[in-house]
Order: structure tokens, then C-alpha cells, then sequence
């Protein structure tokens, strides 16, 4: 059984227990705990089911190369699945829920895929997606949903807050392990400023559990020593529980850092993503154990040899009072020895290789550990887990030779240096036989813009596994030194991937490649024999590797295997490629501050506080709030609309106009300027005058309109759509920095300088007179006219534009000075029973009207022309933009799609976006169509449905009865009509 | 006519730093090259500076010009000078191509102060602020929105567009909480 040891534990303070519970059992662990640790302190080995047959499934590493133990941790809106219990440290009240069990975690109704595990080969998605098919929707598909995966996504919103923060560094060393803290040594005192991550909550890497000699001292005194030295360095930023998790090109980093995750609720944000833009990156992420391709390797108890020394030495967890030691090289002896010192038993050291004669085969020896070479588990007993092993000889077929009880195995098929941020940004990798590894190829790192590497690799990260060389190799790296090459202390490891190595299919069927998705050593032989030559087809095919782990562990036993099934080497098999994060990076570190409130900025007018107080339902206007409505208590929606029209075309209407683009166009080439921006001419407006104009494309198609005015002489200011100010103003600036550099003309955007108000309706001009200050006659400001004066002390600009057909001013006032304007009217407008009207009502009586609106009668494909809006194109001038676009014969043509107004003749609303139908359907037997419906309302004014379109043809066909599909079933009929619904003259608004 | 009203009435917050709305103050977008005959005495009536250079910002006490472009000024002083500002810069300026608006109302301005100010905008701005230097103009965005911050008086003020200030307070408020240090 694993348990807790008396004494040791380097990591954990006995002093502080903390509770927890595993699948609402309780246990108790020690601060500085992982779950992992913990767990198996409390003699829980199974930890999970596995993906596709559900088998029991226990921790098999230590860090973030863990392949099983997942677990649902914390509940309700703090639950996060999939967390490694080998990376989460351990706080008191944590939850943890075993995945992928069903029933329960100890009697689990999925395990009979075990059993069908023939019936489950590599490629069965693939296979089963083509032939029969109908059995892939009905048999496969819901069985395999029902089965598969792992954690349970959340339901609630996420308690936490998260956030991101940018960094700049010089030096950025991603691992504080002593090649890393000796490499930030080494580049600070260099003079550069050092920014070093360390993904787990303390320092020193694997150098303390090895018992690494540096300098003469313990590695864990000189990793306290040169930490207090590196923290005293204004110029070195240290951060724990930080992980680089991508580098990308131009020394851009991502890096997350778990600010909380292990003190939950305590108000700080959970997690923190750090944005870094470094000068070069020091690799010093160390190298993960591989394990050992053998029958029954993934039965709970069988570990990585190295994670079994981390428990007994970090966290005084033994994994079993007895455990045989399986490998390849000598490293692995070193978990025998630290077995052996914690007065626990290793029946035997089973090595693959001939022979073992190096220093650690021989202190093993001398320590009375039986030693056998040429030796292999032939397979491994035990059901949730591990009860003994059968041994054989490695060259023979798995004869089994002896039985010996245990209750773990410990693993090593030899280290893969962690090479993950080297070859994001395209650093090659290289074989190296004597590691039997792939290590960085100095020659072909990741390049910089300016053409030295981006990322150099340290330490075990680089093959470099000594204590003394790595510190020394750190030393030139950190200082951006060429590294001399060092002499190579390898383990004097063989590469043996698959024990025995003539096993047949039964045991090579048992073989565990990737645990996570369940991929098998005789899968990756079937995609071989199936023609699977390609590493990344075959990763695809059996899904090796494509886990939340991507194949940390699986990867080069993968490789291997699919080397010696297509008879060739590794380094021709080639890796997949390493993508980032190298590990997950939850989405709220992604989505970091934008949640709630500040999720997108929205943007207020200088009235919005008095709208949201007078209870306006808001839509969204681009970025903008604008009010669609103003209900009154009681109201609904449609009723405040008709009523705020009424009240309008009746009396006096306000509208928030304050959105409406505003963009001042000054030099002495602007009225040119302004002739090819619009359609129509602006260059002979007069002064203290209105034009209405039209903004098309490069191809002819309508942009954006609005009034434009001209202030002086060499000034105008355009107005633009609310949701087209910010384009409009960019479109400006392209044309004059890019094209016609050489024109003098200026533009600045003041669309936010002004709160802009309309004041509109038969009393419009007696409130503008109550208010007083100026002359705001008939005469004096006739329709199309500006003028500059006070209104009610106010310093305003007044347009005598009108979007409603209504008598109408447009008032502008310093936006400082919007909410003091819009109360003064609305207190001198008692009188006239002044109402604010919305973005709705404004619709509706410029429908009724007749005028287009950008974004409804136009969708980008339409043409001024189509609109009936000829009259606002100059015939006369040379050029404007989308002058040669409309002239295309397309566009040209008299054939198209028109305006005109449609009349329902059951005074019904015709539905949004309705077509007009025709005769026959076309090739894929759809109703043709003729046209379309592009504004459609209740009018209050006519109380009837009234709309305006696209027909094709249409003012040629006015007084015609044409038929609208709805939604529900049939047809509506409507007659063609004119468009101007409402005061054909024009009489009402030039009074 | 009422006295203005910045955007947020000068709100404010303290957290690990301190918040706060500033304003309304006046503001100038002069255009023109640097060339331009008249501009340096335009800035110097207006505000009592030289013209900035590339990325500089100048200041005589309540006033300052900034550089934001190649042809763009940001002339900052008194709400209530602007008009008499602008009517100088037109008259200095007069024959030489040029425009000059009041902007004062399409902004609204933010302080952030304290020991630990930076690390507030480092959680908003892509930003190096140790290589911030007093007296330098950085156009950049906060968070989702364009915004320009320099260093002033043991602090940094911070400018952005009117109708993003409550986004805007809202993001440094969520930076600077208490805990959230970096």
C-alpha cells in the first residue's frame, strides 16, 4: 500500500495538516502536499478510469507530464476539470472528484469496453465514420458519448477573476531549476534584465531530490543561496507557479502564473496570463521521464521511476513497501537507492541491458539490492492495483522465468529534455544516440528579427544532465555565450522501448503508449501496417498524443514503436510538431479582465445616465448605447414606440442624436477632397449651408451618408452614420496619407466633442424660441441652413436638418454641457408636452418618409442608383470613389433589383426580411425570388403595415400586387407604391 | 450656461493606487507639419512650450503640448482658455495650412498615483514602463480602447475618449484591487 513516511518530506510541513476530500471521502495531507502526494499518502492509488475502456487508472508521474491522475477539482462555480493532481497544491478544504467513472470510481459499468477492446482498434472513428454509416449516428456515436471523455464541464459562471499583465525583459529563463537560476545568474550579472519563471510553487528542479554536489555544496543549499541572491538583483523579476507556455515569433511570450489557485476565494484573481516581450528566451525546462512499453504498465502502482524517488524524498509518500525497478539506464538506480535509504524494500532491479556496470548499478549492488540484467517484466499483476510482476528475459518472447510480489513498479525508459518553447518558434531538434533522445540542434535554433536565437536551451532541457556541466553550460548561456560542448554524462542507456522485445500480440495488446487516450503499442503497429507512414498521420489515426497531456510521456516510446514497425530509424520517423501552451491555459486567463461589466467597452453619450434614470430599454449601436425606447411604467415596448412618434409628428419630440458621427474637414483641398469622397458635389456648398450626401466604395457600392455643412471657407463638417464615424474617419485618413499625400487637407474626428440633440416636431422651433438666445425664424435659419449662436445660455451650433419629415433642428452643444442642454429642453418643452423619443421611433418616421437608412436599404451589394437616390450623384464631375465601380456593366444596368414602398393589402406588417416571391424554382429546387423586403413597420401615423424594398424593376412597376413569403405558411400581398409615405410636398418640414 | 461636467464627475478609487477622474480640462488637436510657419509661436501663445518632438510632451505648469503624429499636436490647458487659444493659433497661423479644434469635451482624463501606479497600467497598456521617462507622450490602448498616458507629478495621467470613461475607470478599478499586486 502507499503511504506516508515517519519522517523526511523536504516539501511538506508536518506542523500544518489540511483537510480535503476525494470523491466526498475525507482524507488529511500536509501543506506543500500536491493532491498527488496526498492522495497516495491516504493509500489512494486509483485516481481515474481511462478514456476509452475505462480502466483503473493511478498517478503515474509527478508533475505536469501526468497522463491519468485527473480529477474534478473544487464544486459548483470554483469547479475546474481535468486539473493534474500532480500540479495542484494541496489547500485545506479542497474537493477532488475522480473522471470518467460511471457508476463509480471502484465499480465502473464502462470497463466492459475492456473487454471489447478488439471491437475499439486504432482508426476506429475513421473506419466507422465511413462504413455502414448509418451505424456511426445511431450505434457508435451515442455509445461513445455516453463513455467517453473526461472531466464534467462547469455549469455555473466562474467565481474567479482573472487578468493579464505585460512584461519586458532582456533574459527571460523559463525553469528554476539550477541550470535556470544559475543561467539568470549569469545574464543579470551580464547586465541584462532577467525575468525568471518557475512552474511549480518552489525552486530547484529535480537537483535536490538527486542529491546533486554544485560548488562543494548540497544543490539544496546553493538553489537558497543563489535564490537570495537573485531576489536582492533589482534587475531579476522571480515568479513561482508561473509557466511559459508559448513563444511565438518576435520574442512574444505567454506565461501563466496560478495566483490563487491554491488559496481559492481569498479575493485575489485566480490566474494571471503574462504578455512578455523579450529580447532572447533561456530554456531551462528540464526533461521528462519516459515510460517502459510493458504488459499491464498502466495498472495503478506502476510510476515513473523518477516520481517515485519525488514522493519518498518531496513529499515522504511511498508508493508501496515493495517495488521493483524496471529500466534501461542507470539513472533509474537512484530510485532504488532512495527506496532503499527511506527503509523500504526493492525486491529487485530488473535492467533490460546486458550488462550494468556504472557507478549507481554498482552502489546498488553494494547496497544488497538484487540486480538482474537482461531482464523484462513480462507482465505486470494486478487489477485497480499492482500485486506483483512475472519476469523474463528481454531477448525472448515473455516466457516467464519468476513471479515476485510487489505493490509498485517503478519505470524508466530513459529522459526526454523538455524541448517544447526551443521548437515553437521552428527550433529543429536533433537525435542523439547516446541519450537516445531528441536534443536542440544548436545549428537551426528559433531565429530572431535580428538573426541570432530566440530560444537557447540549458541544462537537461539541452541533454546536458550533469550537475556540474549544466551549471556550467547555464553559465555561458545566461550570459548569451556560445556554449562550449560538454563532455556527455550519459546513464548508459539502451534503447529499449518494448519489453520483452520478441512479445507477441497478446502482451503487446497490453502495452499502454499514451494512457490518457488509451493508444496501445500494437495500435500504432496496425496504422503501420495500414499504411500509416507519416509520424503526424499516425498521431491522428491512433490519437496518439492528443490528449491534455499531447503526449508528454507517449511520445518517443510512440515514435520508437512506429520506427520499428516501419523498420526505420526514429530521427527518419521525425517528431510531431510542438505546439503551444505547453501546458493548458484555462480560458479565463485568455478572456482575462473582460467578463461582466467591462467585457467590451461601452460607450456612453453625455445623456446616458439620464436615459438609464428615465427607464430607456437600450440597443446596441455599434459600441454605443442608444435608447430604442422610452417606456413608460406599464408600457410595452410597441406602445412606446407608437406613442413616441405620435407625440412627435403631433407636438415635439427629443432624440439623443449625440452617436451621429461628426468629422471636420479643413484645408485648402478640401472641398476636392470632399468632391471624390461623395457622390454628389460638397466643394460649391455655401457657407451657413446643409447638403445631404452619399460615401460609395472603391466598388460603387453604398457606404455611409449623412448632412454635410460648410463652416467657412476652406472648413466643412461631415456627419456620418453613428455606427460609421470611426470608418468614415479612417477611410479619410487612408485616401489623404496614402493616395493624395500631397492634398492639404485635414480631418479630425469630433464625434465626441458634442452632445447632439434633435428637436423635432410642429412646436420644434417654439421650444428653440422659449429657450432663446437667437434668431431661429424661418427666415433667418431656413431648412438646410447652420447656424452659431446661444440657446438658454448655452453656446450650440443648430442645423435645420430634418430625418423625420418633421419641422426639426439639430442642436449641438459641448459635450460637457449635453445633460445640462437636454434638461433645459425638456423643462422648457413642458409646455409643448416635449417627449424623448428613441433609435425606434426615428426608424419609423424616416420609413414613413421614405429615407434609406445605411444598413438597411443597403447591405454592401447595393448602389446609390438602386436606391432612386440618382439625384444625389453629379453627372457633371470628372471622378469621386465607385464612379468607375458603378459604371461596370452589372451595375450599370437597368436590370436590377429597385426601391420602392410596399403597401400590405390587409394593412398587415410584412416580416423582416421577407422575399419577394416569383414564378418556378431554380436549380436546387427554391422558390425564385424578384426581390426582398428591406424596412418594414407599423406606422402610427397611417396605423397600417407599410415597408420599403428592393424590386426588381420596381418604380416600373408601381400599382402592382406582388406576393412576400412569411415565416409560418403563405404569402402576403402588397402593392407597389412610392416610397414617401407620409407628406409627399415635403411640407411639413419647411415651415 | 452651467458649469461642465467631466464624464464621470470625478470619480475615484483606491486600491493598491490611486484612481482618480481629473477634469474637464482644455484640449486643442492642432494639425499641422512641423514646418508649418507660425506653429512654434501658436503652441508658445497657447500654452508657453516649444514644439514637442517626436514623442515628447512638454509642460509650463497647468499647461502642456504633445506630440501625436507627425502633423498632430495635443495642446492641453485651462477648460476655460481654449477659445481665446484657438482664436491666437488661427491668427498666428493665418496662410499657413493648418487646423486647430477643441477636443476638450471628447475626452475625459484619469491619475493614477501612488508607489505602485505602474503596475496598474502594466495589467492594461503593452507598455514598458521602466522605460517610461517623465516627459514622454505614449499613445497605446487600455485594455479595448485607445488611450495616451505619460508621467507627471509622481504619477501617470492617463487620456482617453469621453465615451469609454466608465470602461475605462471600470478596468483600473479592477486592476489596482487590494491583492492584485504583481
Amino acid at each position: 500500500m502507499s503511504t506516508r513516511l515517519a519522517t523526511g518530506g523536504r516539501l511538506i510541513d508536518r506542523t500544518t495538516p489540511q483537510s480535503f476530500t476525494f470523491n466526498g471521502r475525507s482524507m488529511r495531507g500536509y501543506k506543500g502536499d500536491t493532491l498527488a502526494a496526498a492522495l497516495l499518502a491516504n493509500n489512494q492509488m486509483l485516481i481515474g478510469r481511462s478514456f476509452k475502456y475505462h480502466r483503473p487508472r493511478g498517478v503515474v508521474g509527478s508533475g505536469v507530464e501526468e497522463p491519468n491522475a485527473l480529477v474534478n477539482l473544487g464544486t459548483a462555480s470554483r469547479l475546474e476539470p481535468n486539473q493534474r493532481a500532480t500540479t495542484t497544491e494541496l489547500f485545506d478544504g479542497l474537493t477532488a472528484v475522480s473522471q470518467n467513472h460511471w457508476p463509480s470510481l471502484d465499480f465502473d459499468i464502462g470497463v466492459l469496453n475492456n473487454y471489447a477492446a478488439r471491437m475499439l482498434p486504432a482508426g476506429f472513428y475513421y473506419k466507422t465514420f465511413i462504413h455502414p454509416r448509418a451505424f456511426w449516428k445511431h450505434v457508435f456515436e451515442p455509445i461513445i458519448r455516453q463513455s467517453a471523455g473526461l472531466g464534467r464541464a462547469p455549469t455555473e459562471v466562474d467565481a474567479d477573476r482573472y487578468e493579464q499583465a505585460y512584461g519586458f525583459c532582456d533574459v527571460l529563463v523559463a525553469g528554476g531549476g539550477i541550470a535556470g537560476l544559475q543561467a539568470a545568474l549569469s545574464a543579470a550579472k551580464a547586465g541584462s534584465s532577467v525575468i525568471l519563471m518557475e512552474q511549480a510553487p518552489n525552486w530547484g528542479g529535480r537537483a535536490p531530490v538527486d542529491g546533486d554536489l554544485i560548488d562543494g555544496q548540497s544543490a539544496e543549499a546553493w538553489v537558497a543561496a543563489t535564490v537570495a541572491t537573485l531576489s536582492a538583483m533589482p534587475a531579476v523579476t522571480l515568479r513561482l507557479r508561473t509557466t511559459v507556455a508559448g513563444v511565438y515569433d518576435h520574442g512574444y511570450v505567454l506565461a501563466d502564473e496560478r495566483v490563487a489557485d491554491h488559496t481559492p476565494g481569498d479575493g485575489r484573481p485566480r490566474q494571471r496570463l503574462w504578455r512578455l516581450r523579450v529580447g532572447r528566451i533561456v530554456a531551462a525546462t528540464g526533461a521528462i521521464e519516459r515510460p517502459l512499453a510493458f504488459a499491464g504498465n498502466d495498472i495503478p502502482g506502476v510510476m515513473l521511476a523518477s516520481a517515485v524517488r519525488d514522493y519518498v524524498s518531496n513529499w515522504a509518500v511511498s508508493p508501496g513497501d515493495r517495488t521493483v525497478v524496471v529500466t534501461n539506464n542507470d539513472d533509474a538506480y537512484r530510485t532504488a537507492l532512495a527506496l532503499k535509504s527511506a527503509g523500504l524494500e526493492v525486491p529487485v532491479i530488473l535492467d533490460a541491458r546486458a550488462t550494468a556496470t556504472g557507478d549507481l548499478p554498482m552502489r546498488a549492488r553494494a547496497a544488497g539490492i538484487r540486480v538482474e540484467t537482461g531482464r523484462a517484466i513480462a507482465s505486470v499483476k494486478g487489477g485497480k492495483r499492482v500485486t506483483g510482476v512475472s519476469i523474463c528475459v528481454q531477448a525472448g518472447e515473455g516466457a516467464v522465468l519468476e513471479e515476485i510480489a510487489c505493490d509498485a513498479v517503478a519505470m524508466s525508459g530513459g529522459w526526454s529534455p523538455v524541448v517544447h518553447l526551443y521548437s515553437h518558434c521552428g527550433g529543429k531538434v536533433i537525435w542523439d544516440e547516446t541519450l537516445a533522445a531528441f536534443v536542440p540542434d544548436t545549428s537551426r535554433p528559433p531565429i530572431n528579427h535580428d538573426g541570432r536565437a530566440l530560444v537557447t536551451c540549458t541544462g537537461a532541457a539541452a541533454g546536458v544532465f550533469d550537475a556540474g556541466c549544466a551549471i556550467a553550460q547555464a553559465t555561458d548561456v545566461g550570459a548569451g555565450v556560445m556554449p562550449l560542448p560538454t563532455e556527455k554524462h550519459t546513464s548508459g542507456i539502451q534503447p529499449v522501448w518494448v519489453m520483452p522485445q520478441g512479445a507477441g500480440i497478446k502482451l503487446r495488446s497490453k502495452m499502454w503508449l499514451d494512457y490518457q487516450n488509451d493508444v496501445k503499442v500494437s495500435d500504432v503497429q496496425l496504422a503501420a501496417r495500414e499504411g500509416y507512414e507519416s509520424v503526424e498521420h499516425t498521431k491522428r489515426y491512433t490519437t496518439l498524443g492528443m490528449a491534455t497531456d499531447q503526449g508528454k510521456l507517449s511520445n518517443i516510446t510512440g515514435l520508437a514503436v512506429l520506427a520499428n514497425a516501419l523498420n526505420t530509424t526514429i530521427p527518419d520517423v521525425g517528431t510531431t510538431t510542438f505546439r503551444p501552451p505547453y501546458t493548458p491555459v484555462t480560458l479565463g486567463a485568455l478572456a482575462g479582465e473582460a467578463r461582466g461589466e467591462i467585457f467590451q467597452p461601452l460607450r456612453r453619450t453625455p445623456m446616458h445616465d439620464i436615459h438609464e434614470k428615465s427607464g430607456a430599454y437600450f440597443e446596441p449601436v455599434g459600441l454605443w448605447r442608444r435608447p430604442y425606447c422610452f417606456p413608460k411604467a406599464g408600457e410595452s415596448r410597441v406602445d412606446a414606440v407608437t406613442r413616441e412618434v405620435n407625440n412627435t409628428r403631433q407636438t415635439l419630440g427629443l432624440l439623443d442624436a449625440s452617436t451621429l458621427g461628426k468629422i471636420v474637414v479643413k484645408g485648402p483641398d478640401a472641398g476636392s477632397f470632399l468632391d471624390m469622397l461623395y457622390t454628389g458635389v460638397m466643394s460649391t456648398l455655401p457657407i451657413g449651408k446643409c447638403r445631404y450626401g452619399l460615401m460609395c466604395n472603391e466598388q460603387g457600392f453604398l457606404s455611409d451618408d449623412g448632412v454635410v455643412a460648410r463652416l467657412d471657407a476652406d472648413t466643412w463638417l461631415c456627419h456620418t452614420t453613428s455606427g460609421g464615424a470611426d470608418r468614415i474617419h479612417a477611410w479619410m485618413e487612408d485616401w489623404l496619407q496614402c493616395e493624395w499625400w500631397d492634398w492639404q487637407v485635414y480631418t479630425a474626428n469630433l464625434t465626441e466633442q458634442y452632445a447632439q440633440i434633435a428637436v423635432v416636431g410642429p412646436n420644434a422651433r417654439k421650444l428653440l424660441q422659449a429657450l432663446g438666445g437667437m434668431d431661429v425664424s424661418r427666415d433667418a435659419l431656413p431648412f438646410m441652413g447652420w447656424a452659431d449662436g446661444t440657446l438658454a445660455g448655452f453656446a450650440v451650433r443648430v442645423y435645420r436638418i430634418s430625418f423625420s419629415g418633421e419641422l426639426s433642428y439639430e442642436i449641438a452643444v459641448a459635450a460637457s454641457h449635453g445633460a445640462g442642454f437636454w434638461q433645459a429642453c425638456f423643462e422648457a418643452g413642458k409646455a409643448y408636452a416635449a417627449m424623448p423619443y428613441g433609435t425606434e421611433a426615428l426608424h419609423v418616421m424616416r420609413a414613413e418618409k421614405g429615407f434609406i437608412m445605411i444598413g438597411d436599404e443597403t447591405d454592401g451589394t447595393v448602389i446609390p442608383q438602386d436606391l432612386g437616390l440618382a439625384w444625389a450623384i453629379s453627372k457633371k464631375k470628372l471622378d469621386y470613389l465607385g464612379k468607375r465601380g458603378q459604371e461596370r456593366t452589372h451595375l450599370a444596368s437597368p436590370d436590377r433589383w429597385q426601391l420602392v414602398g410596399f403597401e400590405t393589402l390587409d394593412g398587415s406588417v410584412i416580416p423582416d426580411g421577407a422575399y419577394v416571391v416569383a414564378d418556378g424554382s431554380n436549380a436546387n429546387g427554391q422558390r425564385k425570388t424578384q426581390g426582398r423586403v428591406t424596412s418594414t413597420y407599423r406606422s402610427p401615423t397611417l396605423n397600417r403595415g407599410i415597408a420599403m424594398g428592393l424590386l426588381h424593376n420596381g418604380p416600373n412597376r408601381l400599382g402592382e400586387v406582388v406576393e412576400f413569403n412569411t415565416v409560418t405558411a403563405g404569402t402576403v400581398k402588397a402593392k407597389v407604391v412610392d416610397p414617401v409615405f407620409v407628406d409627399k410636398g415635403g411640407e411639413k418640414q419647411n415651415v | 450656461m452651467s458649469d461642465p461636467v467631466s464624464a464621470l464627475g470625478g470619480a475615484a478609487f483606491t486600491g493598491f493606487a490611486d484612481i482618480k477622474e481629473i477634469g474637464p480640462l482644455g484640449m486643442i488637436t492642432l494639425r499641422a507639419k512641423t514646418d508649418a510657419a507660425g506653429l512654434q509661436s501658436a503652441i508658445n501663445s497657447c500654452v508657453g512650450t516649444g514644439i514637442p518632438e517626436s514623442r515628447q510632451i512638454l509642460h509650463n505648469s497647468v499647461r502642456s503640448a504633445a506630440w501625436m503624429g507627425p502633423d498632430e499636436y495635443l495642446l492641453i490647458l485651462p477648460y476655460v482658455e481654449t477659445d481665446a487659444a484657438i482664436a491666437a493659433i488661427t491668427r498666428l497661423m493665418a496662410g499657413s495650412h493648418h487646423l486647430a479644434v477643441c477636443v476638450s469635451d471628447a475626452r475625459a482624463m484619469f491619475r493614477i498615483e501612488g508607489a505602485k501606479a505602474d503596475q496598474v497600467l502594466a495589467k492594461i497598456a503593452p507598455v514598458d514602463l521602466r522605460a517610461l521617462q517623465e516627459g514622454e507622450m505614449r499613445r497605446t490602448r487600455a485594455a479595448q480602447v485607445a488611450a495616451a498616458l505619460w508621467r507627471e507629478h509622481d504619477g501617470i495621467s492617463l487620456v482617453c475618449f469621453r465615451s469609454v470613461a466608465q470602461y475605462v475607470f471600470d478596468i483600473l478599478r479592477v486592476s489596482a484591487r487590494d491583492g492584485s499586486e504583481l
